[in-house]
């Protein structure tokens, strides 16, 4: 029991930064950045490959800027090239199905079998069968850390204004592509460092590990703001934090008890998220539905 | 001071649609100077701030402020010349950011020497406090109120009070408060009088209302098919009442007055 509640709270803080990568892109900037399992890939793929060659640090830390790179390329597709946010991140996750291949040398998978990963080395200095979860639990938290106190700066407030009204944006004379260029930066550097981790985490990468990553990290984001509510930046942070690891014991739930077959999981997940943001909408239509009605009543 | 010579725009040319919307515009404004314009729908009023704020390249022309030429600046380099307020109350602020974050965000951007990762400190807020207060709505107590849940006429004062922050060369008001019950209309009205004279701002507002045309400001244009076809001020302006200038519009206007919504405006 106590090995699948740590195996949850690992993988939940595990793919929190694609959680938090999600609440920058797709809530704040409002553009849903479809690379995201491509650029999760690519994080693991440099990790593990790195890892493999004998340079597990050396992996972490090239992960983000190769998470960079691709933001920056799916923001000047977009901004500068005038192809709509979806299919920009479309384009790009299917050009990294190349990349990622490439950067595997030209293999499906990538294995470490008596390398040492940084979990490996953390754990020669701190000997806990929680070492792994530490390890891992740092990453997002730091991440949550930062975005809470760039979203007060100037530049975080210029990034949410950028999603939230354009108009004014411009109107105050900030560069609305140089925002979201910065915000898809920032977010596909946490994808990658998430997949990076995952990577040396389960000591393997394989160029279909992002299946569905984008999703879930949705599927996330959404519990997390059930449980937490909306209302504010730092509520949305923690609860992309939270809505991750809660997801997971729902996972290792429905993995132990068989509930549902897991192999449906990817379709529980997608139909989750899919009424999460239908059923505002629906509500709303039915609210303005119901005005009509009141109006139609009274003329007649 | 502001000069705009013989701009012209025509949008969608050469095709059915084609629209000259301005037509050889030129005018000068003097540092502050307010000026009001009224003229019938599409007569090229609000193509005109378009084209002084750059949302659009003009076709031909030049825009001076200061001396310098504006006419190929990207919008968002010039925009902090520049405050301007639409008849849309929504358009001015970001609705999910605080009272507090939208001014911050403004306040940030055009302080001297701060960095991307500067913010707001103690000071700013009770200045944020000072400023909220003057606007007489009670938001001084709400800075950390996200600004979707303002009213209109609240959302509008905010707009003026970020237009403003920093004292802009140029105030554009197209129609700023069209869309607000006359209460808070009038409200706005004072509050932009009030602002406009103490920071001596240049200000051209465009507006419906003859009352508002004559009595606001110190000159008033009036647009008709993109061209300004009068340029009334000094004596002239301090003899002309509402009758005066709707006779003077209804000449010169000519056949686009009958249906305009400028009658309604006249009524009231």
């Amino acid at each position: 029991m106590e090995r699948i509640i740590r195996t949850a709270l690992e993988l939940g803080f595990g793919y929190a930064p694609v959680a938090l990568a999600l609440f920058l892109s797709f809530r704040v900037l409002d553009i849903a950045d479809l690379a995201t399992d491509g650029c999760f890939v690519l994080g693991a793929a440099v990790s593990v490959r790195m890892a493999a060659a004998g340079h597990p640090v050396l992996g972490m830390l090239l992960a983000i800027p190769a998470g960079m790179l691709v933001g920056i390329v799916s923001a000047e597709l977009q901004t500068r090239l005038g192809i709509p946010s979806i299919l920009a991140g479309i384009i790009v996750n299917t050009a990294l199905y190349s990349v990622n291949l490439m950067v595997m040398g030209w293999r499906s998978n990538v294995n470490l079998i008596k390398e040492d990963s940084v979990f490996t080395l953390f754990k020669k200095v701190f000997h806990s069968p929680w070492s792994d979860l530490v390890m891992l639990a740092v990453f997002p938290l730091f991440i949550a850390l930062f975005l809470r106190a760039f979203m007060s700066t100037r530049l975080g407030l210029s990034v949410r204004a950028t999603g939230d009204n354009p108009v004014m944006v411009r109107a105050s004379s900030i560069d609305t592509s140089a925002m979201i260029r910065t915000g898809l930066l920032m977010s596909s550097a946490m994808t990658a460092l998430s997949g990076a981790a995952i990577g040396q985490y389960q000591k393997t990468v394989d160029i279909n590990s992002g299946t569905g990553v984008v999703v879930i990290a949705l599927a996330c984001l959404i519990i997390g703001e059930t449980v937490l509510g909306r209302r504010s930046v730092g509520k949305g942070i923690a609860g992309a934090v939270i809505g991750s690891i809660i997801y997971r014991f729902i996972y290792a739930f429905v993995f132990y008890t068989q509930l549902v077959p897991v192999q449906c999981l990817k379709l529980l997940t997608s139909a989750i998220v899919a009424a999460a943001i239908a059923i505002p909408h629906l509500r709303e239509e039915r609210a303005s539905a119901a005005v009509t009605d009141v109006e139609e009543e009274e003329d007649a | 001071m502001l000069e705009v010579r013989k701009i012209s725009k025509t949008f969608l040319p050469g095709t059915v649609n084609e629209k000259k919307a301005l037509d050889r515009v030129s005018f000068s404004a003097h540092d502050g100077e307010f000026i009001t314009v009224i003229g019938s729908n599409g007569a090229g009023k609000s193509t005109l701030f378009g084209a002084i704020a750059g949302s659009f390249p003009v076709d031909s022309g030049k825009i001076m402020l200061d001396g310098d030429d504006i006419t190929r600046m990207p919008e968002y380099n010039r925009s902090r010349f520049f405050g301007r307020l639409f008849q849309d109350p929504m358009a001015g602020t970001a609705p999910g950011l605080t009272i507090e974050e939208n001014l911050s965000l403004v306040l940030l951007q055009g302080r001297k020497g701060a960095s991307a990762f500067s913010r707001i400190g103690r000071g700013d807020r009770e200045m944020f406090r000072e400023k909220l207060a003057e606007l007489g709505m009670g938001l001084e107590d709400r800075l950390k109120q996200p600004v979707g849940l303002l009213s209109g006429g609240q959302r509008q004062a905010l707009t003026l009070l970020l237009a403003t922050l920093y004292p802009p060369k140029l105030l554009m008001l197209d129609e700023h408060t069209a869309a607000l019950d006359p209460e808070s209309a009038s409200r706005i009205m004072k509050l932009t009088e009030s602002i406009v004279r103490d920071s001596g701002i240049t200000c051209i507002m465009i507006t419906h209302n003859m009352q508002q045309a004559v009595d606001t400001g110190d000159r008033t244009f009036i647009m008709s098919g993109g061209r300004i076809i009068a340029d009334i001020s000094g004596e002239e302006r301090r003899n002309m009442g509402v009758a005066e200038l709707t006779e003077l519009f209804r000449r010169s206007a000519g056949g686009d007055y009958a249906n305009d919504r400028m009658l309604l405006a006249e009524e009231l």
